[in-house]
């Protein structure tokens, strides 16, 4: 187990925005959180990240509790994929990528022979070595997240947690950017990601949480708790099924 | 043009030296090079230079600390400006942004008014430039809540006006004959004044400031980052948020104090060095530091030699920094590069 959290009640300062919250993530296991907007996946995630502290209930990684670490130390525990964004300054892809290597670096020294390895072999798995020192806010937001996953690879974590990866990409990207989610579980990672499509849970995550107004409303094997009854009461509105079995898709309306 | 540090720093160097070149061969006693360099090794070496007293005294007493305090004071505010833009993930703000120039100004336009000396208005605007960002940081972090950076951006605004009212105050209430030009010539910016014993209260705090945020600088690119993105890569924010405002408000006030307020140095050069180095701050402090240097050294030499009268340093600064601020607002929102 990289990451189990029990009886969570997550929020901002007193006000709760969610409870009841249990969730355990292992090596190797790609876990989607699923469900409409305003409905605590954010602050979910924010708190499994160590940004927010929860307000009941304790995280605890596999030796030790995750608000009891320091910053840096939870860094290297756990990477955070932030969802696209344009960027302010153009830093060329290898510097965004060099900057998952703070947490590993100490805090007035810059970047040793053994960063600037790690970063250059990430930029290779993530096939962006032609993209290396190209300023990041001139390339494509496909190219762009790709950079951001090179960037938590490169922080030596267990775990990854994406905010929508997808949220933001043509078809093409969705599918390079969750076939990489794919492979960060292959070699071991686990993976955390939460998305706005339930087809993209049922395909890519082996378990799903699905949540709404702060609640849990079904957690379990991604094609148990994907169904049509589970998704008309997510998000309150008639879901169409297409296919069968493992092929299956819904639409909604 | 983007460049390595090696180049940068090197482009960065030649504009410092032919400013010092420049600086020591224009004014009313030119200096060569060649001069300047006899006074430097006889002052080393302890023979006589065989020049005349009247060099020296220039050297020594007159060109010498106006040059030395224009580089500081150029590289205090350029580094201190490079240093905030990254923290508050804003290319277009400058050293003002948190009340430091018009905390420092307020403090060293009382020490005028209440007739005080040299050091008790270097004093006074040292603490007013300090207590200034202490207030807007501490407003800021108590209004907590949504985007703390904006909060602070906009405290810093506020607070800045309330500081500009009380200097507009005190210039109503200053002795019109005595008091009022001075108080204005020190708002308007100028090393005219400058003198060998001004150099050491300006030296320490610049040098000090400079030193934290270049050892600072290889978790500056981070810093950039929205606040959550950061601390998700294990910057502790908090703590070097702060390290890096106290240093650069150190050098900010330190400057204001002992040249008045010369806006836009703080905008211009960091972007200028960006121009040779790129964005990423491990070149870019180093480069906008020197780079500093040269251009305020470059303008004042310009504000103390193109008319009859000496012209206020930061009437020129402005006057170069506004178009630029406006080619700068027209390419907003596309690359900082």
């Amino acid at each position: 187990m990289i990451l189990e959290a029990r009886d969570l009640t997550v929020g901002y300062g007193s006000h709760a925005v969610g409870s009841g919250f249990n969730v355990a993530i292992s090596g190797g296991e790609v876990l989607a959180l699923l469900g409409p907007n305003g409905g605590g996946k954010t602050t979910l995630l924010k708190t499994l990240l160590g940004l927010l502290p929860p307000l009941e209930g304790e995280i605890r990684l596999s030796d030790a509790t995750l608000a009891k670490l320091s910053v840096r130390e939870r860094a290297r525990h756990v990477a955070y994929v932030p969802q696209v964004h344009s960027g302010l300054f153009a830093f060329s892809v290898e510097e965004l990528v060099l900057m998952g290597r703070s947490a590993h670096t100490p805090l007035l020294a810059g970047p040793s022979q053994l960063d600037r390895d790690i970063t250059r072999a990430t930029i290779e798995r993530l096939g962006i070595r032609h993209l290396a020192q190209k300023p990041y806010t001139q390339i494509s937001g496909g190219e762009r997240q790709l950079a951001l996953v090179a960037r938590a690879l490169a922080q030596e974590p267990r775990l990854v947690i994406f905010d929508e990866p997808t949220a933001s990409l043509d078809f093409g990207n969705q599918g390079k950017v969750m076939q990489e989610v794919r492979r960060l579980a292959a070699d071991g990672l686990g993976v955390i990601f939460s998305t706005h499509d339930p087809n993209q849970a049922l395909r890519h995550a082996d378990r799903a949480l699905l949540l709404r107004d702060g609640r849990t409303l079904a957690l379990g094997r991604s094609r148990d708790v994907i169904t049509q009854e589970n998704l008309r009461a997510l998000y309150g509105t008639d879901i169409l099924k297409v296919g069968a079995g493992g092929e299956a898709a819904f639409l909604p309306g | 043009m983007r460049q390595s540090l090696g180049g940068g720093l090197a482009v960065a160097s030649l504009i410092l030296i032919a400013g010092i070149a420049i600086a020591f061969a224009i004014g009313r006693y030119p200096i060569s090079l060649i001069e300047l360099g006899r006074v430097l090794l006889a002052k080393i070496t302890g023979e006589p230079s065989a020049l005349s007293p009247a060099v020296e005294t220039v050297i020594w007493q007159i060109r010498g600390p106006r040059v030395v305090a224009a580089v500081l004071v150029g590289a205090g505010l350029s580094v201190a400006g490079a240093a905030f833009q990254g923290l508050f993930r804003n290319p277009l703000v400058s050293p003002d942004i948190l009340g430091a120039s018009s905390g420092a100004a307020l403090g060293a336009v009382l020490g005028i008014y209440f007739s005080l000396g040299v050091f008790g208005i270097q004093g006074l605007a040292f603490i007013g430039g300090l207590a200034a960002v202490i207030a807007v940081y501490g407003i800021g972090s108590a209004l907590r809540g949504g985007d703390t950076i904006l909060v602070l951006v906009l405290t810093g605004v506020v607070v800045g006006s309330l500081l500009g009212a009380g200097i507009g105050l005190i210039k109503y209430l200053a002795d019109p004959y005595n008091q009022l030009p001075a108080i204005t010539f020190w708002l308007l910016g100028s090393l005219s004044a400058t003198s060998p014993s001004d150099l050491l209260p300006l030296l320490g705090p610049v040098l000090a400031g400079t030193f934290v945020l270049l050892a600072l600088r290889w978790r500056m690119n981070a810093m950039s980052l929205p606040e959550e993105e950061a601390r998700a890569l294990g910057i502790p924010t908090g703590l070097l948020r702060a390290a890096v405002v106290a240093a650069a408000t150190l050098a900010t006030a330190a400057s204001v104090s002992a040249a008045g307020i010369i806006g836009w140095v703080g905008l211009v050069v960091p972007h200028l060095a960006r121009f040779l180095v790129g964005p990423s701050f491990p070149r870019l402090l180093p480069t906008t530091a020197i780079l500093g240097g040269g251009y305020l050294l470059l303008i004042d030499t310009l504000a103390r030699t193109m008319a009859v009268v000496e012209v206020p340093l930061g009437i020129l600064t402005a006057v170069i920094g506004t178009p630029f601020f406006i080619a700068l607002l027209r390419q907003a929102h596309r690359s900082w590069s």
